[in-house]
């Protein structure tokens, strides 16, 4: 054993691990299908677009749940933050150009998350659950009261967003700017994600979403690691909100709601969590069946999505993916007989 | 005199709603505490026994103590058989799966009670001697919320000498502090949190319909309230019947007097102070142990 790597370099785990960032084949059907939709269902723009953005936002709950492992109930805080910084900004007549509107969402988020993780990551379980959603409850209690600067119960609408670059206009009847304007955050966004999750940062969650222990005693700085995904995880949450913001021109209580944060949770575990492509997986499928279901049968959909859920937890803990992995692996499984 | 009859009825009042919370929590403290358990579904046993109260005494008949022992063993039992068939296969599951399981279970309830019952608010009839005020020397005040106090001392006091002086007590008492150690010692935790499940969601369904009058009744309670009930097991400590009983008054007087004297601000108040307190000692004001 003179140089282990050289041995091992053969080793089908080696060879996993280090081609474990390259892109594969079926990487870019998502994108190609995203800009087939644009093409194909101009009438479904704001749907799609709505649901671009839920992406988005899975995705950043993505690297703190999937990834991290920790458990929060209190993401739609960042969401929240990212929307009303856009919001208010855009209708006190401050700050409305798009580009660096998001920037600043990003930034105000990150520094929501920052703040938050700093002290809420000291904990653990339960209580890191409760501090989630009381950190949430608390925004949101907030954002109700300020009514001078976020308008309350009511929020913040119209807001005078300038058109992107000076040239495209923000259309509520006719998204197209912001289809693709999303689209396009989405995917730079996306990018920086996918980038992390397989940086040796991303490695390291993985290790103490795996075994915290072992991480402390390899000499990882577990507390600095989890601090710093959940700030990144906050910023990109927040520039999903400011999206929102940007791209239906108005704010509410919603967007900061036990609500939204459940939703997304519930989205990003359908999908699979810990899977860079359950967060798309998750949104298109439980976005497509509320948008069709729950406006004709609103009480039937609450109980489809109970039971969805209550199968989910007890069955297919990996989400859609994970069962297509598991079918793929068998089906692998058999033809290499 | 005025202001001194004025601090009685607040404090009456967020006493009265204190209790109902504590009959709510004292279940969701325990089993969370003897299995780590994180049931986010507590608040719709709750939602679910007020609706069996209401509606029995509105369709069977049924008079206010005969609907609440009924609404008791009805959820008690249905929740022994969820306990049973479902939840037992999540005891060792991570959080992330008991908590979707909960809350689609919590999404399950709220739509059959939507389709069974309806979406709007089920008041509750309270039989006419509860309905007046009550003489109590220093002020008036309405009989219902005096009851209340009484069936609330009467509950904790019953609970504490269950949790002290019985050998379930003691069992339970040592399982919450060690899982493990009871269980080399022969005691059946399986029995036992299902016999504690069972009857920490018929105390749910029991507040549940004590609660109903002032807390109100409809589809949405199950999440509405399930912050509140949460934060009164956070802040008591988990598996401890008397930080419970602590937690659940303090927060029923500060939400009173809150609601009082800052209709506005009140919440934001009670949630940045659980926050404090969470920092200060994550296992609760009353914990013994580290919540884990």
């Amino acid at each position: 054993m003179t140089s282990p790597s050289a041995g091992l370099a053969g080793h089908p785990a080696a060879r996993a691990m280090a081609s474990r960032h390259r892109l594969r084949l079926w990487e870019p059907i998502p994108w190609i299908l995203a800009i087939a939709v644009f093409f194909v269902f101009p009438k479904y723009l704001g749907f799609a677009t709505e649901l671009l953005i839920t992406i988005l936002f899975a995705i950043s709950l993505d690297l703190v749940l999937g990834y991290a492992g920790i458990v929060t109930l209190g993401h739609a805080a960042f969401f929240g933050a990212g929307a009303y910084a856009v919001g208010m900004l855009a209708k006190h007549g401050l700050w409305n150009e798009p580009i660096t509107g998001l920037i600043i969402a990003a930034v105000v988020a990150a520094a929501v998350g920052l703040g938050s993780g700093l002290v809420l990551l000291r904990t653990r379980g339960l209580t890191l659950l409760m501090l989630t959603l009381c950190t949430m409850a608390l925004l949101e209690e907030a954002a109700n009261l300020g009514q001078a600067y976020t308008g309350g119960f009511d929020g913040l609408d119209s807001l005078p967003i300038r058109p992107l670059f000076g040239v495209f206009e923000f259309n509520p009847l006719y998204p197209t700017t912001q289809y693709l304007y999303v689209l396009a955050v989405l995917f730079v966004c996306f990018v920086f994600v996918r980038t992390l999750v397989y940086s040796p940062f991303g490695q390291s969650l993985r290790g103490i979403r795996e075994n915290t222990l072992r991480m402390h005693a390899v000499g990882a700085p577990v507390r600095a690691r989890l601090v710093t995904c959940y700030t990144v995880s906050a910023a990109v949450a927040g520039v999903a909100g400011g999206i929102w913001a940007q791209a239906n021109a108005y704010v509410n209580l919603g967007t900061l709601g036990l609500d939204r944060a459940a939703t997304v949770l519930i989205i990003l575990v359908l999908g699979g969590a810990g899977r860079l492509y359950g967060a798309f997986v998750g949104a298109v499928a439980y976005m497509a069946l509320s948008h069709f279901l729950s406006k004709v049968y609103p009480t039937a959909w609450q109980l489809g999505l109970g039971l969805l859920l209550v199968v989910i937890a007890l069955f297919a803990r990996n989400g859609i993916l994970g069962l297509v992995e598991d079918l793929w692996r068998r089906r692998a499984v058999t033809t290499d007989r | 005199m005025i202001f001194g009859a004025d601090v009685a009825s607040m404090l009456l009042g967020g006493v009265a709603a204190g209790m109902v919370l504590f009959i709510v929590s004292v279940g969701l403290s325990v089993t969370m505490g003897l299995m780590g358990f994180v049931n986010l579904a507590h608040g719709g046993f709750a939602m679910l026994g007020g609706y069996a109260i209401v509606l029995a005494m509105k369709h069977w008949g049924l008079g206010f103590v005969p609907a609440l022992v009924f609404g008791f063993l009805a959820i008690a039992a249905v929740s022994a058989v969820l306990e049973r068939l479902l939840y037992t296969r999540l005891y060792e599951a991570g959080e992330l799966d008991q908590v979707l399981f909960t809350i689609g279970l919590v999404f399950i309830m709220t739509a059959s009670v939507t389709l069974l019952v309806g979406p709007e608010n089920q008041p509750l009839t309270l039989p006419s001697i509860l309905r007046g005020q009550i003489d109590l020397g220093i002020t008036r005040y309405r009989t219902y919320s005096v009851v209340l106090i009484a069936i609330g001392i009467v509950i904790a006091v019953g609970l504490w000498l269950a949790f002290e002086r019985t050998r379930m007590g003691a069992q339970i008492r040592a399982a919450v502090d060690n899982r493990r150690m009871a269980e080399s010692l022969g005691i059946n935790i399986g029995r036992l949190f299902t016999v504690t499940f069972a009857f920490g969601s018929g105390m749910a369904a029991l507040g549940g319909g004590l609660g109903a009058e002032f807390l109100g009744l409809d589809p949405q309670y199950a999440l509405k309230y399930l912050v509140f009930f949460l934060i009164v097991v956070a802040v008591g400590g988990l598996g401890r019947v008397t930080g419970v009983f602590y937690a659940a008054l303090l927060i029923g007087v500060l939400d009173f007097v809150l609601k009082k004297y800052v209709p506005q601000g009140g919440t934001l108040f009670i949630y940045g102070l659980t926050v404090l307190l969470l920092l200060w000692r994550p296992q609760g004001l009353f914990g013994g142990k580290a919540a884990a």
